[in-house]
C-alpha cells in the first residue's frame, strides 16, 4: 500500500516542512532504524506510533538534530539551510534548535533546569536565540506560559515543586516560546494522570488549531494519536510498516500488527 | 450536468489477518453522481451501504477500482490520491455527517460549530454568528452555546454535530443517517438544509433508516444486493 502510495497523483502542490529520507541507524548489532522515510505537511499533525524499541523515538531524535543516522538526509522547508541538516556541526544544530525546533520530552528533567526558576526555563531558549532584555525576555516567557496555561502567579516557582502536568506546560511554553517551525513532542502525557492528561492535550490541540503548528507527536498510546493526529505512521523493528490518514489507519488498519494494536485497544 | 463523482468497479475487501481470512463487502460497484443530485443507498443490514460511505470517504481503502473525484482543482482518484490531497479535499470540498459528534473535551458548542469555516479562512466573529445561527435552526437552546457538548444528551450531541457538518457548503456530502435519533424539529431542519445545499448544486450521497424522512429529495437510488456468503472454511464439529 505504501509503495502505492508513493506513486499517488498530486493535486496539492503543497511541500513537505520536513522530509527525512532513507534514515537508517544501528547500535552494534541492533538496527534502530531500517530505511525510515517521513514527511511532514505544514500545519499538520504527525503521529508516530509503536512499541518500545520500535525506533520511534530514535527518529524524533534526529528531528532534534540530536543524533546523525548512519545514512540518510534530513530537509527542512526553511530559508537559509542546508540540503541536508546531518551537514550542520553541533553550534549550528544548537541555534537552529533554538530557534526553530520546538520539543517537549516525557521526562522533564530532559527539558528543565529542574531548580531554576520556571519563567528562567523558558526564558533561557530566548537567550540563546540572542534576546537579552530583561523586561523582554520576562515578558516573552510570560506570554508562552500563558499559551501553556500555565498559572502565572506560579511562573517564578522552579518546576521542581510543581506538579507533573505543570512541569509539562513549563516544557511546552520553552519549546513554543520563539514559535518554533515544528514542535516535536515525545510521549508528553506519558506518566500523567487521565484527567490531567486531557488537559495538557487540550492545551496541544487548541495551540495547534490557533497558531498551526507543525506537530510530531510520538506515543504508545492509540487514544493519544487518535485524539491528536492528522496522519498515523506505524513503526515496528526499526520500520515504518504502516502509514495513513489518522481515521483510515484506525478503521481499517492494513498491516497485521496494526490490526493487532487496534483491536487490542478497542 | 456537472460530474462531481465517477466511481469504476469500486470493491472493498477486508483482510482480517487474525481470521486469515478476507471479508468482501461490496464487488465492481459503479455509478456517477452529479452536481445537485442525491443519491440514495438502500438495501438490508449488513450489506455494506456505511461501507461504502467510508470508502468514498478514503476511512477505508479500497482494493480495487477508481474514485474520480472532480475537484475544483481538477480530477483525482480517492482511490490511490496521497493522503495530504484527501486531507485536503475533506477540508475543503467533500463532507460526512454522522449521527456521532467526536466531542473534544473543554471546547464549546459554538466552537465546534464554528470550526470548519474557522479553518477554511473566514473570521472568528463571522463563523460565530454563522455556528449560532445553525445551532438556533437545529434546535439547540442558546444557553448551551457556551456548555461542552461532552455533557449533552445523545440528540443534542447530534444536533451539534449537523450544524458542524452542514456550516459550510462542500462540493459532495456522505450522509450516514443523520437523521436517526433526531426529534420532528431538528428533522425538519436538517431536511430544508440538504434541500437548501441540493439547490445549491451540493452532490449528495446517503444512507438513512427511513428513507421517508428524505423522499422529496432523492433522484436516483442505488440498491446493493447481499454478497454471496463467504466459503465455510470448515465444518465445526459441536
Amino acid at each position: 500500500m505504501s509503495a502505492l502510495m508513493k506513486e499517488a497523483p498530486r493535486l496539492v502542490r503543497t511541500q513537505p516542512l520536513m522530509e527525512l529520507s532513507g534514515l537508517s541507524k544501528s547500535y552494534g548489532d541492533v538496527r534502530a532504524l531500517d530505511d525510515v522515510s517521513a514527511r511532514v505537511y505544514p500545519g499538520e499533525v504527525l503521529g508516530i506510533v509503536g512499541e518500545s524499541g520500535s525506533g520511534k523515538s530514535t527518529l524524533l531524535r534526529m528531528m532534534n538534530l540530536e543524533e546523525s543516522p548512519d545514512t540518510g538526509s534530513y530537509r527542512l522547508d526553511l530559508p537559509e539551510l542546508p540540503e541536508d541538516l546531518f551537514a550542520l556541526d553541533r553550534f549550528e544544530r544548537r541555534m537552529l534548535r533554538a530557534r526553530r525546533i520546538g520539543i517537549v520530552y516525557q521526562n522533564p528533567h530532559l527539558g528543565l533546569l529542574m531548580k531554576h526558576s520556571s519563567s528562567g526555563n523558558v526564558a533561557e531558549r530566548l537567550l540563546v536565540a540572542g534576546e537579552r532584555r530583561f523586561a523582554v525576555l520576562r515578558e516573552k516567557a510570560q506570554v508562552a506560559l500563558e499559551a501553556s496555561e500555565f498559572p502565572i502567579p506560579r511562573m517564578d516557582a522552579p518546576p521542581i515543586e510543581l506538579s507533573g502536568g505543570m512541569q509539562q506546560r513549563v516544557q511546552l511554553a520553552k519549546a513554543i516560546a520563539l514559535e518554533p517551525a515544528v514542535l516535536l513532542l515525545d510521549e508528553p502525557t506519558t506518566g500523567l494522570d487521565v484527567s490531567v492528561q486531557a488537559l495538557v492535550l487540550d492545551t496541544l490541540k487548541r495551540l495547534q488549531q490557533e497558531r498551526r503548528i507543525t506537530m510530531v507527536l510520538v506515543s504508545h498510546d492509540l487514544g493519544v494519536i487518535r485524539t491528536m493526529a492528522d496522519r498515523v505512521m506505524v513503526m515496528r523493528h526499526g520500520r515504518v510498516i504502516e502509514e495513513g490518514l489518522a481515521d483510515q489507519v484506525f478503521q481499517d488498519p492494513q498491516h497485521n500488527y496494526t490490526q493487532q494494536l487496534v483491536h487490542a485497544k478497542l | 450536468m456537472t460530474t462531481i463523482l465517477d466511481v469504476q468497479g469500486l470493491t472493498k475487501t477486508f483482510e482480517m489477518h487474525h481470521l486469515g481470512q478476507s471479508l468482501p463487502a461490496f464487488e465492481d460497484l459503479s455509478f456517477t453522481l452529479h452536481a445537485g443530485e442525491f443519491l440514495l443507498l438502500s438495501g438490508p443490514n449488513g450489506v455494506g451501504k456505511s461501507t461504502l460511505l467510508r470508502t468514498l470517504y478514503r476511512s477505508y481503502l479500497p482494493v480495487a477500482g477508481h474514485l474520480w473525484f472532480h475537484s475544483r482543482e481538477g480530477v483525482i482518484d480517492m482511490a490511490n490520491a496521497a493522503d495530504i490531497d484527501v486531507a485536503h479535499l475533506r477540508r475543503t470540498e467533500i463532507g460526512f455527517v454522522t449521527q456521532f459528534l467526536n466531542a473534544r473535551p473543554r471546547v464549546a458548542a459554538e466552537d465546534i460549530v464554528a470550526e470548519p469555516m474557522r479553518l477554511a479562512g473566514y473570521d472568528r466573529q463571522e463563523a460565530l454568528e454563522q455556528a449560532r445561527h445553525w445551532l438556533a435552526a437545529f434546535g439547540v437552546k442558546p444557553d448551551l452555546w457556551r456548555a461542552y457538548p461532552t455533557t449533552f444528551s445523545g440528540g443534542e450531541q447530534q444536533k451539534v454535530n449537523l450544524a458542524r457538518a452542514l456550516i459550510l457548503p462542500q462540493r459532495m456530502l456522505l450522509l450516514d443517517e443523520p437523521t436517526a435519533s433526531l426529534d420532528k424539529g431538528a428533522r425538519a431542519a436538517l431536511v430544508a438544509r440538504l434541500a437548501e445545499l441540493k439547490a445549491q448544486g451540493v452532490a449528495m450521497i446517503g444512507v438513512f433508516h427511513h428513507p421517508g424522512d428524505v423522499a422529496a429529495l432523492i433522484d436516483r437510488e442505488i440498491p446493493l444486493k447481499p454478497k454471496t456468503p463467504i466459503e465455510e472454511t470448515a465444518d465445526v464439529a459441536l
